[in-house]
């Protein structure tokens, strides 16, 4: 199983930029303890969202055949909480990408409001780490992602992952 | 568009500070990036990113920081030390940076302190005045 933090994709425009959303609620079982009577969403959890959200569009950028991980947070900063119920959207656009390696800038809002500014760079990990071999199979796009995808690269991207 | 030496170190020191999370002080024109500032691999990928961005210049990463793919080719490096063919392609690969005393001892684990802040600052001068 993997840990989806974006529910769905609102705008994908392929090698450029993204916009995910994810809903927060109560029924998310960490907020409970993350705080007693004062819940909110981890800010980890929203680099994490920001990674999905972020690789999601890297990987599509070149068909999903690099593996895809991330290497390095230039930037995470947090100016809100993010509360049970609400609604955020995550924002993120490709600065720079090459055979090796992509990076991202991105932003986290809730409605209009900024709550987090957020930084990236993934790794492509087969063209990296001095020649290193991994598995063949792309274990980082994995049929989790489809329906994430199916709106919006449409069919194409579902394929392209399998 | 022409810049000084002093204009282009000050544009580089801004973009390791930003690349590597440092103090203004540490970035000195002898200070190597990864024994002195610390930068592991993938740092070398954002500080190109950010020297492109910065600059306006297009960098194959295999331009600044050529290292990985001679290393694997053993007819660069016998024992641990780069062979005369090897020294003389490295130097080739990087006229950005000084070979003087490495020349001596041409031990490959000293490879990257040959990746200077000055190398960085030089690499740019070059790209920027031959595209000029």
């Amino acid at each position: 199983m993997r840990w989806i933090w974006i529910d769905k994709f609102l705008e994908f425009n392929s090698g450029k930029n993204a916009v995910a959303l994810k809903n927060v609620t109560l029924a998310e079982e960490h907020l409970h303890d993350h705080f007693p009577g004062f819940e909110i969403m981890p800010e980890c959890l929203m680099i994490e969202a920001m990674a999905q959200t972020a690789g999601i569009l890297v990987g599509e950028a070149r068909d999903f055949q690099e593996k895809v991980i991330l290497a390095k947070i230039k930037k995470a900063a947090f100016y809100q909480y993010v509360r049970p119920g609400d609604t955020i959207t995550l924002h993120a656009d490709i600065e720079s990408i090459t055979s090796e390696a992509a990076s991202t800038t991105g932003k986290i809002l809730r409605g209009e409001q900024i709550v987090a500014e957020i930084s990236l760079m993934f790794s492509h990990i087969d063209n990296n780490l001095a020649g290193k071999k991994f598995p063949e199979e792309n274990f980082v796009f994995t049929d989790m992602f489809n329906s994430l995808l199916t709106d919006f690269a449409g069919k194409k991207g579902s394929e392209k992952i399998k | 568009m022409a810049m000084s030496r002093e204009e282009i170190f000050e544009e580089v020191k801004e973009v390791l500070i930003d690349a590597l999370g440092l103090d203004d002080d540490e970035v000195t024109e002898e200070a190597t990036l990864m024994g002195d500032l610390g930068a592991e691999s993938i740092d070398f990928l954002d500080i190109v990113f950010r020297l492109e961005k910065s600059f306006g210049i297009k960098i194959p990463r295999e331009e600044l920081f050529p290292a990985d793919s001679l290393l694997s080719n053993p007819e660069f490096v016998s024992n641990g030390k780069l062979t005369d063919k090897g020294l003389k392609e490295f130097m080739a690969k990087m006229p950005h940076s000084d070979f003087s005393s490495f020349q001596e001892d041409p031990d490959v684990n000293k490879l990257p302190d040959m990746f200077t802040v000055r190398s960085v600052v030089n690499f740019v001068d070059i790209k920027l005045n031959n595209a000029e």
